[in-house]
């Protein structure tokens, strides 16, 4: 397989410091790394598990709003920082590999490199506070 | 014919102890089999390669890996580049908001330098980044790599043969170890079998301890990856402004290279694709 860009190489290298969640995302939406931190909902070690790809990805995880209505694919985050390459941000709610609900705000953004490249997205997402 | 002009890094240092590597900064020749005439980097050691230039030449394409100023400070006292009669090219890293244009003119002009960039009549400036193209008989592919601002490094290739051009490269540092896995090693593809590698091998360890992040390499740093890379030949390269001759020869024996050849780039040094 080919070497991944730097952008990205940096992105992996930063996100592995970080005691916040982040997930790094290629342009086809396969989750290409994963931090410690993001382990834990994902209940996987990026190091066994490496990379998922969009497809499978899509079953680990039943999301809905903040107020438990379904969302659609393209209302998340992530979905709309690759297909549409902006920012975007919302509270949801995401479902545990344990089963529990947690309540969540998620930010994405397009990664976009030299030369105009779409390089994919990175997330983060931290639980919500109780009212 | 490969042929390197200039070898150190960072800033010129001219002594009786840097004699056998070289004083001038980064700067090397490549001449095509059907006379096609590559510069990558233009540092002080541009200028050694001057008189060798034939009247009878009609173009020259100058590859930038980068815009600091150990790498362009040639530029201006090229002759060719102010010859009518020659056709120059420039190639190198736009940023995400200048062209590659509007970043040399920031260099070659008042009050840093006496002539605008835009004053050279026979000159073509390109950008690039992450790409694969032809001059003459050569194919190029540059790709970007780690080092602090756009960066690129260039794999030039001619009947299958292969040199790979990383002067100013830090893999350690967007690596998980190293030699870790290629696919997320900065710079790896470019190096990938090469025949020739000249690689950045700046800092002893202890150094590189001290300037994590300034985007330079150990000599080990440059083994281990071209080792991984089964790179043919490394070329050490961009010694530190503070190493003699002496010491650089230290650092290449303190190493372990295995069945791996390696040899200090040294100005005037010729290797054969």
């Amino acid at each position: 397989m080919a070497q991944m860009p730097i952008e990205l190489i940096l992105a992996r290298h930063w996100a592995s410091y970080m005691a916040i969640p982040i997930w790094i995302y290629g342009p086809d939406g396969t989750l290409v790394f994963y931090n410690e931190s993001a382990e834990a909902l994902l209940a996987r070690s990026f190091d066994e598990e490496g990379e998922i790809n969009a497809d499978e990805l899509a079953e680990l995880f039943d999301t809905t709003s903040l107020d438990g209505e379904p969302l659609e694919a393209d209302e998340l985050p992530i979905v709309r920082a690759l297909a549409e390459r902006v920012p975007a941000h919302l509270g949801l709610r995401i479902k545990r590999s344990d089963g529990k609900w947690l309540a969540i705000e998620a930010t994405a953004f397009p990664i976009e490199g030299q030369g105009g490249r779409h390089l994919g997205a990175m997330s983060t997402f931290w639980e919500m506070s109780p009212p | 014919m490969v042929t390197l002009l200039g070898t150190r890094g960072s800033v010129g240092r001219a002594g009786p102890d840097t004699v056998r590597y070289g004083g001038d900064t980064s700067s090397i020749s490549v001449l095509g089999s059907q006379g096609t005439w590559l510069v990558l980097d233009a540092g002080s050691g541009l200028l050694h390669l001057s008189p060798w230039v034939p009247p009878e030449v009609e173009r020259i394409d100058i590859l930038l890996t980068h815009l600091h100023m150990d790498h362009i400070q040639g530029l201006g006292f090229f002759p060719p580049l102010r010859d009518p009669d020659i056709e120059t090219h420039i190639w190198g890293p736009a940023s995400t908001t200048q062209r590659l244009q509007e970043r040399l003119s920031r260099y070659l002009s008042p009050p840093l330098f006496p002539v605008r960039l835009r004053d050279l009549q026979n000159l073509s400036v390109h950008d690039v980044a992450t790409d694969t193209f032809t001059i003459g008989e050569f194919e190029i592919s540059s790709d970007l790599i780690c080092h602090p601002g756009p960066t690129l490094g260039f794999r030039v290739v001619e009947d299958g043969k292969s040199l790979a051009y990383l002067p100013d490269h830090e893999p350690a540092l967007g690596s998980i170890g190293l030699p870790g896995d290629p696919r997320w090693t900065s710079g790896f593809d470019l190096l990938n079998g090469a025949d020739i590698a000249i690689h950045d091998a700046q800092y002893t360890p202890e150094e590189y301890d001290e300037r994590r992040g300034w985007g330079h390499s150990t000599v080990e740093h440059a083994v281990a990856l071209a080792t991984q890379a089964g790179v043919g030949r490394l070329v050490t390269f961009h010694h530190d402004p503070e190493h003699s001759d002496d010491e650089i020869d230290r650092m290449l024996a303190a190493v372990d290279h295995g069945s791996l050849a390696v040899m200090p780039g040294q100005a005037g040094l010729e290797l054969r694709l």
